[in-house]
C-alpha cells in the first residue's frame, strides 16, 4: 500500500444522501405523471418558491430552524449510539415550558426574558429526556421504546396543561395566553434570529464532538461500548449527557418556535417536527454540520409545498411522501452496511439486545 | 487417490492490496493440507474463495473436477464443502442441538423433531468422538466447546471437503491435539481437509503435505518429512525467526501487584475465581497456566477493575484498587492488553493514532482540560506505529483495516508505552502471526527489565513456558501449584491443568 491510498477522500457520506434525494425525486416525478401533471414544472414551482427570492429563502430558513434543532438532537444520540425517537416529546416539553416563561414574566428586558425562556424550553426538554436516561442508563431499558412512550405521555399532558391551568382566559381555544412583547425573538437581517441560534449550536457541538474529550467519549461509547469501558469512559455517564443534550436541543427548537413564530403554545402546531428531525439527522449522516443543509432542504419542501397545490394542483402530502421517500432510500443503504460492516461498528445505534 | 479440489491460478486483490497472486493448489481425498502463513498473507481470502464467499478476480476453482461458479457458496455445500470459520457462525441463545440442525432440521408432520435432533446430535458427537451436552446454551459454554459445535455443524452434512480457518486460535493444548485427532480420524475416513493455521508445531503434527503463502503468494509446497519448524517458520516471514525466546534471568524486586482472597463471578452468576490470592515482583513474568474457562479472564477482568468483585482486594504499590473502575486501575499503573481485541483492545472504527491513546485521550498531553490536542495524538500515534512496527503507510488509518496481528500490536503498543508498573497480558499472541509473536514476546520481556510486573495469561502453555519466571497452574478458580521456569515440567503442569493431583 502507498501512501496515498491511505489518505484517499471518501465522498460516500455526500454521495449517498445526494443520490437518494436524486431518486425520491424521481419516484415523487412519476406519482406527479399519473396525476396528470408535469413533475418537471412541480418541481420547478416547489424549488422556486423555497430557494427562488430572498423572501422564499426567509421563509424556507424559518421553518429550517427548528428542524434543524431537533436534527441535531437525534444526530448527537445517534453518535452514542442511541435512536433518540424522541424529539417531538422533548420538542413539545420545550415549546410549552417557553411559552409559559414567555407569558408569565413581565417586565423583564427582551435580552433577559428571551435567554430565560429559551433556557426554559432547553430544561424541560432535557428533563424529557432524562426519563429516557435514567431508564436507559441504570435499566437497560431500550430508548426507542421510553421516547416514544414519553411522545404520548408528553402530548397528553400538554394537552391537559393547555386546556386547564395554562389555558388563555375567556377564549373557547385550547391553547396558552400569548407571550410578553419582550419574549419575542426578533428578525435579523430580515431572517429569524433561532436560524442563527441553530447554525450556532450546530457549528458548538460539531466542535464539541470534534475537539473535546467529551466528543470523543460519546463517539467512543457509541461504536464500541465494550472498548469505552475497558478504556475507563463511564457508558452511564454518557448516555445520560447525550440524551440531555439531545433533549434540551429539541427543548431549545420549541422554545424557538414558541417565540419567534406561533407566539404562544398551541397543540396543533409543533407537530410532526421533531419526527423530521429523524430523517434530518439521517440525511445528514448525524453529523452536526451535515443537518443544516438536510434541514434547509426539507424546510424549503415544508415551505413551498401549499404553493405548489395553489399552481400546479399537485396534493401537499407529495412533501410528506417524497420526505418518506428520501427517508427510505437514505436509511436503505445504512441499514445494508449496517448489516454488512456489523463487525466493524459503523452501526449508527445499538441493537434492540444491548 | 482422487482429487478433490483444484485451485488454478486464482487472484484476488482489494482495492491496492493483493491478498492473493496466481495461486493454483490440490488437495486430495484423505488428505490433510495445511495452508500456512503470517496474518494477512491471504489465507482467509483463500478459502472463502473455495467456499464461494469471495469472489476471485482472475482463475478457476474446481470440486470434484467441476468447475464452482464463484461465489455460491450453496453450490459448494452442495458439492460436499464444509467450512468451520474463524469466528463462530453459531446462535448464541440456543442450544447446541438446535445449532446442529439449523437450516437442515429432522422433521415430522411438518414440525420440528426436536427429539430425533438430540439423538442425531447426540450420535454425531459420539461417532467423531467430540463430547458436548446437547441441551447447553452456545452463549454459556467456554469458547473450546464452542468450536466444537462449530466442527460438528460441518461434520453432520456428510462433508467430502472440510476447511478449517485457524481452528486453534481459541484452543486449550489439550483440545488443540484432540482436534488434531479428530482431524487425523477424519482424513482416514476419505474427507480432504484444508486447514489454516500459523502454528508450526500443529502443522508438523498433523499435516500430510503443507503450502505456505506470503504476501498472498504460494511460496511452495512441502511435507513435514521434508520441513522443519525453523524452514517453515523462515517461509512464512522470509527472515530467521527467534522460536526460543532468549531473555536474561529475572531480577524479581518488590510486590507491586498482589491479590487477596479474591472471589469473582462469571457471566452466568457462578463463583469461577475462587478465595485466589497471588503475588507478581517487579522485575518478573508470572505465567497463568491453565485450561481455558477456569476463571482465567475473571481474574484479568477483576484485577483490572471491569468485573465485579464479591470480595477480596486487588492492591498494586501498596494502594487498594476499587471496584469497577477501569479507569482508576488504570490510572493506579495497571496497564491491561485484553483478551478479545476486537471487543475490549479497539474501536476499529477509529484511526491508529485514537486507538493508541484509547484510555488516557483525556489526559496529558493528549488534552489540555477540556480540549484534546489532536497533534499530540497524531505525532503519538507516528512515533509509536513506527517504534512497535505496525504495518500501516499511516496513524490516520482506521485501526479495522488492519491485519490481526497488527492490531494486537495496536494494543501492545497502546498499553507498554506508558508508564509500566503492573502489566496484565491476556493471550497476548492469540490469532497473531509468528513474527508479531517474536516482537510482542520481547516487547513483555522489555517490561520485565524495565521493572515492571508482568502477569501472563496464556491458553498456549508453549508461550507461558517459554516467557515466564515463576508459573502458576489455575483449574476450577483456583492457584493449585506454582513452580519456577527451572523446575516447570510440562507433563505435571499439564496434570495440574487437567484438574488431577500431581
Amino acid at each position: 500500500m502507498d501512501a496515498k491510498q491511505g489518505k484517499k477522500l471518501d465522498f460516500s457520506p455526500i454521495l449517498v444522501p445526494l443520490l437518494s434525494i436524486l431518486v425520491a425525486l424521481s419516484f415523487g416525478g412519476i406519482l406527479i405523471f399519473i396525476q396528470g401533471i408535469n413533475p418537471l414544472s412541480a418541481y420547478r414551482v416547489l424549488f422556486t418558491t423555497a430557494f427562488g427570492s430572498f423572501d422564499g429563502i426567509a421563509i424556507t430558513l424559518a421553518k429550517a430552524t427548528p428542524l434543524i434543532l431537533s436534527g441535531l438532537a437525534v444526530a448527537i444520540c445517534l453518535r452514542a449510539g442511541l435512536f433518540n425517537i424522541g424529539a417531538q416529546g422533548q420538542l413539545i416539553s420545550g415549546a410549552l415550558a417557553s411559552a409559559w416563561a414567555g407569558y408569565t414574566f413581565v417586565g423583564l428586558p427582551a435580552l433577559v426574558h428571551i435567554p430565560l425562556a429559551l433556557i426554559f424550553g432547553a430544561f424541560f426538554g432535557a428533563l424529557v429526556a432524562l426519563v429516557a436516561a435514567v431508564l436507559k442508563a441504570y435499566r437497560g431499558v431500550h430508548e426507542v421504546i421510553t421516547t416514544i412512550m414519553l411522545n404520548s405521555i408528553v402530548i397528553a399532558l400538554s394537552d391537559y396543561l393547555t386546556s386547564n391551568p395554562f389555558k388563555e382566559p375567556d377564549q373557547p381555544l385550547t391553547r396558552t395566553p400569548k407571550i410578553q412583547e419582550s419574549a419575542r425573538m426578533p428578525d435579523l437581517l430580515g431572517l429569524p434570529l433561532g436560524f442563527f441560534l441553530a447554525i450556532g449550536i450546530s457549528i458548538t457541538l460539531w466542535w464539541i464532538m470534534r475537539n473535546t474529550t467529551t466528543g470523543f467519549s460519546i463517539e467512543t461509547i457509541g461504536r464500541n461500548k465494550n472498548a469505552g469501558w475497558y478504556a475507563g469512559i463511564s457508558v452511564k455517564k454518557t448516555i445520560m449527557l447525550s440524551m440531555l443534550i439531545g433533549g434540551a436541543v429539541a427543548g431549545v427548537a420549541g422554545a424557538v418556535e414558541t417565540l419567534s413564530i406561533i407566539g404562544r403554545f398551541e397543540p396543533a402546531f409543533n407537530a410532526g417536527l421533531g419526527f423530521d428531525g429523524i430523517t434530518v439527522a439521517l440525511l445528514g449522516r448525524a453529523n452536526p454540520l451535515g443537518v443544516i443543509p438536510a434541514a434547509i432542504l426539507i424546510g424549503g419542501m415544508r415551505a413551498s409545498g401549499s404553493t405548489m397545490q395553489f399552481e400546479v394542483g399537485v396534493a401537499p402530502e407529495l412533501v410528506d411522501l417524497l420526505l418518506a421517500l428520501i427517508l427510505f432510500f437514505v436509511t436503505a443503504p445504512l441499514l445494508a452496511k449496517f448489516f454488512k460492516n456489523r463487525k466493524e461498528n459503523v452501526a449508527m445505534t445499538s441493537g434492540w439486545s444491548n | 487417490m482422487k482429487t478433490l479440489l483444484e485451485i488454478e491460478g486464482v487472484s484476488k486483490s482489494f482495492g491496492s492490496v493483493i491478498a492473493n497472486e496466481d495461486i493454483s493448489l490440490i488437495v486430495r481425498e484423505g488428505e490433510i493440507l495445511a495452508l500456512l502463513g503470517e496474518n494477512g498473507a491471504g489465507k482467509s481470502t483463500l478459502v472463502k474463495a473455495v467456499f464461494g464467499l469471495v469472489k476471485p478476480d482472475a482463475g478457476t476453482i474446481k470440486i470434484n473436477g467441476i468447475v464452482m461458479e464463484s461465489g455460491d457458496t450453496a453450490a459448494a455445500i452442495a458439492s460436499g464443502v464444509g467450512m468451520v470459520h474463524q469466528h463462530f457462525q453459531l446462535v448464541p441463545v440456543m442450544s447446541v442441538t438446535e445449532n446442529l440442525i439449523l437450516g437442515d432440521e429432522p422433521k415430522r408432520f411438518g414440525v420440528v423433531n426436536i427429539k430425533q435432533a438430540k439423538k442425531e446430535a447426540l450420535a454425531l458427537s459420539e461417532k467423531y468422538g467430540l463430547e458436548v451436552d446437547p441441551d447447553a446454551i452456545i452463549e454459556d459454554l467456554p469458547v473450546g466447546m464452542a468450536q466444537r459445535v462449530e466442527i460438528l455443524k460441518a461434520l453432520r452434512r456428510d462433508v467430502k471437503l472440510l476447511i478449517l480457518d485457524e481452528p486453534t486460535a481459541v484452543l486449550t493444548p489439550q483440545e488443540t491435539d484432540e482436534l488434531l485427532e479428530v482431524l487425523r480420524n477424519l482424513a482416514k475416513r476419505g474427507v480432504g481437509i484444508l486447514f489454516i493455521t500459523h502454528k508450526l508445531r500443529e502443522v508438523m503434527a498433523v499435516a500430510d503435505r503443507i503450502a505456505v503463502l506470503r504476501g498472498g503468494k504460494l511460496m511452495g509446497t512441502t511435507t513435514p518429512k521434508e520441513s522443519s519448524e525453523s524452514k517453515l517458520a523462515q517461509m512464512m516471514v522470509g527472515r530467521e525467526v527467534v522460536l526460543r525466546v532468549e531473555k536474561s534471568v529475572a531480577q524479581p524486586k518488590e510486590v507491586l501487584l498482589s491479590i487477596k482472597n479474591l472471589r469473582v463471578n462469571d457471566d452466568r452468576k457462578l463463583e469461577s475465581v475462587r478465595d485466589l490470592s497471588l503475588e507478581v515482583h517487579a522485575g518478573e513474568i508470572l505465567g497463568i497456566a491453565g485450561v481455558e474457562g477456569n476463571g482465567q479472564r475473571e481474574l484479568v477482568e477483576a484485577i483490572c477493575s471491569m468485573r465485579s468483585r464479591l470480595s477480596g482486594e486487588v492492591i498494586v504499590k501498596g494502594q487498594a484498587i476499587p471496584n469497577l473502575n477501569p479507569r482508576a486501575a488504570h490510572l493506579a499503573g495497571v496497564s491491561h492488553i485484553p483478551e478479545d481485541r476486537e471487543k475490549h483492545g479497539l474501536v476499529t472504527s477509529y484511526s491508529i493514532a485514537d486507538n493508541l491513546v484509547l484510555n488516557r485521550f483525556d489526559q496529558a498531553p493528549f488534552a489540555k482540560g477540556w480540549i484534546r490536542s489532536l497533534e499530540e495524538v497524531s505525532s503519538n500515534g507516528e512515533a509509536l506505529v513506527e517504534k512497535f512496527d505496525i504495518r500501516a503507510p499511516n496513524a490516520s488509518l482506521s485501526a479495522g483495516s488492519l491485519s490481526g496481528g497488527n492490531k494486537q500490536k495496536v494494543v501492545v503498543a497502546r498499553e507498554l508505552s506508558q508508564q509500566l508498573d503492573v502489566v496484565v497480558a491476556a493471550q497476548p499472541t492469540r490469532g497473531v502471526d509468528v513474527g508479531s509473536i517474536e516482537f510482542i514476546h520481547n516487547q513483555l520481556i522489555a517490561a520485565r527489565d524495565a521493572g515492571a510486573a508482568v502477569l501472563l495469561v496464556s491458553a498456549e502453555l508453549d508461550e507461558i513456558l517459554s516467557l515466564a519466571d515463576r508459573i502458576a497452574v489455575i483449574s476450577n478458580g483456583k492457584i493449585v501449584a506454582i513452580f519456577s521456569s527451572k523446575e516447570a515440567d510440562r507433563n505435571t503442569i499439564g496434570r495440574l491443568m487437567a484438574g488431577l493431583a500431581s
